[in-house]
């Protein structure tokens, strides 16, 4: 079999079986898939041989009277982001270990298919595929922040879920809008259809806005703090880490190279929209006194950086936003995974009552601190290596732009070090006195986190080599005009 | 000796994974050992290099590259080290003094349970330090430029209990961003201009581009300039540098004093191609540095904490520095930061040894009469106290003279201005010199029976430094005195020839008038504060009882104040604001008001059905007809 | 022949609007349901005439074999309606349409 169907359809498989498998020993299995999952994904790592070419293709008709059919494979930018995925999945499915979450079978169940329809979306060269996947990945996640989710979890995941179903459908109406041009589905047809400039901005916008949505740019965003709030840990590193990359990746696959008018036309709007989101979202954050809802104002900082630097449309900025995303996905996942062991053992994110927590967990201090650091963009850490280089694209887009953005390494020194220093510095606190020592599962993916964040940062030509030559053929048609 | 240059930055990067990973399990002894032998090791090759530069066996600039870092697309970056004149001082510096101030660690923090914390920080600090001084490219002195930001937020929350320490360290920290965005920016800046960010590339290249591009010039200069006024305290950014005394005394005498502060200045000689082509930037700097060093010296001279004292006297030189800079004489710049290492980390030490028998006390007004308890310590402080006061033939009348001549030659009153901010480091040093160890003890009893002479290990440091403070001056001797100036002859290679034509310009006669004039001040001022603190036995103020123009500059002409209030307050009030009623209520609200109007026209909807037949039947047939007439009129 | 059809068609479409409109204004006026209901046969049968009227004048018979389907469904219809009639009558003891007011918002 096919190593991109296998890809797909092994968590898939595997989180149909987890469904029958009533016994908490489950969550052995669900690693056990995660884990295999990861081995196919280092597998095809090996095999890819770097270059601008899509492999392990698969092309097989699905639904022949519409000229739908299963097709993907693996360029460079999707095996970026697969790997990514089908690294942070392990990762997070170990990180929920410490937890018992009532009915193991179907929370293990869920993050198995929605890895399976988040690599689907990563791989799908077929618009229509990929519309599936992508409504297919937020059906777990609804699950999963509704059945675990903590207070108020009915409205927020209601709202979360017919927000990013108002925008896929739309996005829907852009993929008929293309068939009905091209008669067909497939990635290339579309790369080639030529479009009237008021076409290409209906196409754009009708991506743009499921994109947009799912990232989340401003002003599309404030469906976000409160879901990643209200979700469980798991459900938290699954948006963040994974799920909002999806949005991302799919303006660099369906946006960039098949609107190039359109996004030379509306992209400045955009990256305004980003820039503003960055400094917003990194001045909102500055006061929050929720330790979870401020990670997720940084997040959308964060990602509107990688969202200005992408609509830069150069190769520095791409690549940046591609290098971005895997340090994101990191930084952002080992930040939720901390605040989860914090809140199972006090019992609270609210900052004011955190503190002196240092004495108690040096380790977790340490971790903390590396993971911190790859999320204000310290160099030799991974954040540094994503944000130098989306700087470098936003700023020959246009300099005032990326020296406003910059101000956000700023801010986000202001508040991860407030956050950092009202958490754990100060004076132990009594009630934390018995703070549990951490787990192996917990220092596991801790370590394995900060392992990456410093390794990219360090030596991230790793990742940095496999996007490039698609990058850049994808840009072609940018340098071209 | 070129192929072990990695080992230089390696060796306290091993030291640091090593006690950072043993922390605790280690024995102190061992860690000691391992952070002072990493150290040393350093040094030993960077003494090696140096030798080799010197004698000329080693070329003047060598660029080695050990692997690639960043590239993508027109990024090329590779992690690489220059090994010139320039970097190879700074390197002997950095790890020369860096050493000592290891080996006084050693027992300064022997009895604190961090002992191992500390010592894997501070290797830390050494490491990026030098990646700082030796990367051949800007985003590698960028990366040991954040490096040492983070080390010194470390280090002065060393004592992370304390909130007003970690407040000092994130203040720290933060100022230290805010001037890292403009090095940043700067950075792209040059990265766009010139396609390149290797500094061969660039400054081989910057004749021609700066002079077609001068406005872009003067942006690079002066966004890099920011970065400088940022890791070295000038104004406006200063006011971090004084609040992390609350840190370990080496730690202050190592980064606050001898190393990360003088990073700026560093950066700026290492760029001075570029500088040279952008007089404009040099004159801010100039400004800059002159108003800074005037200004800080006016603090410093009411000050009570020993260590605020030194802080205030750094910030004041390190504008002294700059001033040298902006006057385009980068080897004097250059000459000040290694004699300033030399005798500020001697005081810092000395203040250190001062507070460590005082079991903790900074304030100078319970000291006193320390003389006789700590005699070497004292004698090390007065060689420090005259150096830096300018008095020949210590270290510290050679670089500031060759200021002050520099001064004159573009102006008069430049050479005033200067001679009175040396004046008042004179009157400030000699009265916190006073108050400290002449009169009698002022402390308490408890304090009294206590007094001891620090262990040697931090005594040995405080001899050697003295040392040096007394012979550092000479590698730089002014012709005027008969002597050649070695430094500028070293740092010739690295330095832009436009700049340095007119450093002789002053004829001799003149130079040495000028040196007896100031130097004869200097005398007259340690006569004034002699008087005022031993003869007549003033005592500075208790707490809140200043009042006026010194309550003013006690406070620091509340310029910390003025910072919250402009600046703090509103961002908070602005995040505040922009969270509770922008993002909830506006933003949010427009979302959910879309919902809602959903609801509210189905609401409003609903009441069509009202249910009577005869009602439905009559609107279909209304509805029929009206199709028809529309169909009749088409 | 030809002639006298071609000006007879006129009576015809004059007597089928005549009873179409009957029709419409029966159900629109008038409150007792069996009433409706053959106001609305009427109208069926006025489209009936109507149609067997073309159909002849035409001379093409899918109009008359369009009448008898539609006898055919008016038949049934009106079998289910009076069945539902009954039903309602029964439950709610009345005929007037206006009492059947149970399906609003």
């Amino acid at each position: 079999m096919n190593l991109t169907s296998t890809l797909i359809f092994l968590p898939f498989v595997a989180g149909l079986i987890a469904f029958l498998f009533q016994n908490k020993a489950v969550k052995y299995l669900a690693l056990a898939a995660a884990v295999a999952e990861l081995g196919i994904g280092l597998t095809v790592y090996h095999l890819y041989v770097v270059g601008s070419d899509t492999q392990f293709v698969v092309n097989l008709p699905w639904i022949e009277s519409l000229e739908i059919n299963f097709y993907v494979g693996i360029d460079g930018i999707s095996l970026l982001l697969v790997l990514l995925t089908t690294l942070l999945t392990p990762l997070i499915i170990l990180s929920s270990f410490s937890t018992d979450y009532s009915k193991p079978n179907i929370f293990y169940g869920l993050i198995l298919i929605m890895q399976s329809a988040l690599i689907g979306v990563f791989v799908a060269r077929d618009a229509f595929l990929f519309y599936i996947f992508w409504e297919l990945a937020l059906i777990p996640i609804y699950f999963i922040c509704l059945l675990w989710g903590g207070e108020n979890k009915g409205k927020i995941t209601f709202k979360f879920f017919l927000y990013t179903l108002v925008g896929s459908l739309v996005m829907l109406m852009g993929i008929i809008f293309l068939y009905l041009k091209t008669g067909s589905f497939a990635y290339e047809d579309f790369l080639k259809v030529s479009l009237t400039g008021e076409e290409q901005t209906f196409v754009f916008w009708t991506f743009f806005l499921a994109f947009a949505i799912k990232m989340p740019i401003f002003p599309l965003h404030t469906w976000q703090p409160a879901t990643y709030t209200a979700a469980p840990a798991t459900g938290t590193m699954l948006l963040s880490g994974i799920m909002l990359k999806m949005g991302i990746y799919g303006v660099i696959r369906w946006i960039l190279p098949i609107v190039p008018a359109a996004v030379i036309d509306w992209g400045p709007i955009v990256i305004v929209l980003s820039v503003i989101g960055i400094v917003y979202a990194s001045v909102i954050a500055i006061m929050q006194k929720n330790f979870k809802t401020l990670i997720a104002y940084s997040s959308i900082a964060h990602v509107g950086l990688i969202a200005a630097g992408i609509f830069s449309h150069t190769v520095e900025g791409i690549q940046g936003g591609m290098i971005q995303m895997v340090s994101h996905g990191f930084c952002v996942v080992g930040l939720f995974f901390i605040i989860d062991i914090i809140n199972t053992r006090t019992k609270t994110v609210e900052l004011e009552k955190l503190g002196g927590i240092r004495n108690q967990a040096p380790f977790l201090t340490v971790m903390f601190v590396i993971i911190m650091l790859g999320s204000v963009a310290l160099p030799l850490t991974s954040g540094f290596v994503g944000e130098y280089m989306l700087f470098v694209g936003l700023f020959i887009y246009n300099p005032w732009l990326a020296a406003v953005a910059a101000v956000s390494i700023i801010l986000g020194a202001i508040y991860m070090l407030n956050t950092f220093q009202k958490v754990m510095l100060g004076e132990p606190k009594v009630e934390f006195n018995d703070f549990k020592k951490l787990v192996f599962s917990e220092k596991a993916v801790l370590v394995i986190i900060s392992f990456f964040i410093l390794y990219i940062g360090i030596y991230p030509k790793t990742f940095l080599e496999l996007s490039e030559p698609s990058v850049k053929a994808l840009l072609q048609i940018y340098t071209a005009k | 000796m070129l192929d072990l240059a990695y080992l230089i930055p390696l060796l306290p990067l091993i030291g640091f994974a090593i006690i950072g990973l043993g922390n605790k399990k280690l024995p102190k002894f061992l860690v000691g050992l391992i952070g002072c032998g990493s150290i040393l090791g350093s040094f030993l090759i960077v003494l090696s290099l140096l030798i080799g530069i010197t004698s000329g066996s080693i070329p003047n600039a060598t660029t080695i590259s050990y692997f690639d870092w960043i590239n993508a697309g027109s990024i090329n970056l590779s992690m690489s080290f220059l090994i010139d004149p320039l970097s190879v001082m700074m390197m002997t510096i950095i790890t020369g003094v860096g050493f000592l101030i290891h080996l006084y660690s050693a027992g300064y923090m022997s009895h604190d349970e961090g002992f191992a914390r500390y010592f894997a920080y501070l290797n830390l600090f050494v490491f990026s330090m030098l990646m700082l001084v030796m990367g051949s490219n800007y985003v590698v002195m960028f990366a040991g430029w954040e490096g040492v930001g983070l080390c010194s937020y470390l280090l002065i929350g060393f004592w992370f209990k304390n909130t007003n320490y970690n407040n000092a360290a994130k203040k720290a920290f933060i100022m230290n961003r805010i001037g890292d965005l403009g090095f940043l920016l700067g950075m792209i800046l040059i990265f766009v201009t010139f396609g390149s960010l290797n500094f061969s590339d660039v400054f081989s290249q910057a004749p021609q581009i700066m002079k077609a591009n001068y406005e872009v010039g003067i942006a690079i200069t002066l966004l890099l300039f920011i970065g400088a006024t940022g890791k070295s305290a000038q104004i406006p950014l200063y006011t971090w540098l004084p609040d992390p005394m609350a840190g370990p005394t080496p730690v202050s005498a190592l980064i606050h004093a001898a190393t990360m502060v003088t990073a700026g200045i560093y950066m700026i000689v290492r760029s001075n191609v570029l500088y040279t082509m952008a007089p404009f930037t040099l004159d801010i700097i100039m400004v800059v540095g002159i108003v800074t060093a005037l200004f800080a010296a006016t603090i410093g001279l009411f000050q009570n904490d020993i260590k605020k004292v030194l802080a205030y006297s750094t910030v004041s030189q390190l504008g002294y520095m700059f001033f040298a800079l902006g006057l385009g004489a980068y080897t004097t710049g250059m000459f000040h930061v290694t004699t300033h290492a030399f005798f500020k980390a001697l005081l810092f030490l000395g203040a250190g040894s001062v507070i460590h028998a005082m079991s903790g006390e900074q304030d100078i007004r319970n000291m006193g009469g320390l003389r006789k308890k700590l005699p070497i310590t004292f004698w090390t402080f007065v060689i420090g106290t005259v150096a830096i006061a300018g008095i020949p033939p210590f270290a510290g009348f050679f670089s500031k003279d060759e200021i002050l001549a520099h001064a004159y030659e573009r102006s008069p009153l430049l050479w005033g201005l200067g001679v009175l901010g040396a004046l008042m480091t004179t009157f400030y040093m000699f009265r916190l010199l006073f108050l400290t160890f002449s009169g009698s003890f002022r402390g308490t009893e408890d304090q009294k029976s206590h007094l001891h002479e620090s262990p040697i290990s931090m005594t040995l440091p405080l001899m050697v430094l003295a040392v040096l403070s007394i012979i550092g001056g000479f590698i730089g001797v002014p012709e005027v005195l008969g002597g050649t100036n070695w430094l500028a002859n070293y740092l010739a290679p690295v330095i832009a020839t436009v700049g340095e034509k007119e450093v002789h310009a002053l004829s001799h006669s003149t130079e040495l008038t000028l040196m007896k004039i100031s130097t004869s001040l200097v005398f007259l001022t340690i006569i004034i504060a002699y008087i005022i603190y031993v003869s007549k036995k003033i005592m500075p103020l208790p707490e809140g009882k200043e009042s006026g123009i010194q309550k003013l500059i006690y406070n620091k002409y509340y310029i910390d104040e003025l910072y919250d209030s402009i600046i703090v307050k509103p961002l908070r009030l602005l995040s505040d604001f922009s969270g509770k009623i922008l993002d909830n209520t506006i933003v949010d609200g427009i979302v959910n008001g879309v919902g809602k109007s959903v609801e509210v026209g189905s609401k409003v909807l609903r009441y069509s059905q009202s249910g009577s037949i005869s009602n439905y039947l009559f609107i279909m047939v209304i509805g029929i007809i009206i199709m028809l007439v529309i169909n009749l009129i088409k | 022949m030809q002639d006298l059809l071609t000006n007879s068609l006129n009576g015809y479409i004059f007597l089928a609007s005549i009873l179409f409109t009957i029709g419409i204004l029966g159900i629109l006026i008038r409150k007792n349901i069996i009433i409706i209901f053959m106001s609305i046969e009427l109208m069926l049968n006025a489209v009936n005439l109507l149609m067997t009227a073309f159909s002849v004048h035409h001379n093409n018979s899918d109009g008359q074999v369009f009448v008898l389907f539609i006898m055919a469904v008016a038949a049934a219809e009106v079998t289910i309606g009076l069945a539902i009639l009954v039903m309602i009558y029964r439950n709610t003891g009345s005929v007037n349409i206006d009492e059947l007011k149970k399906m609003k918002w």
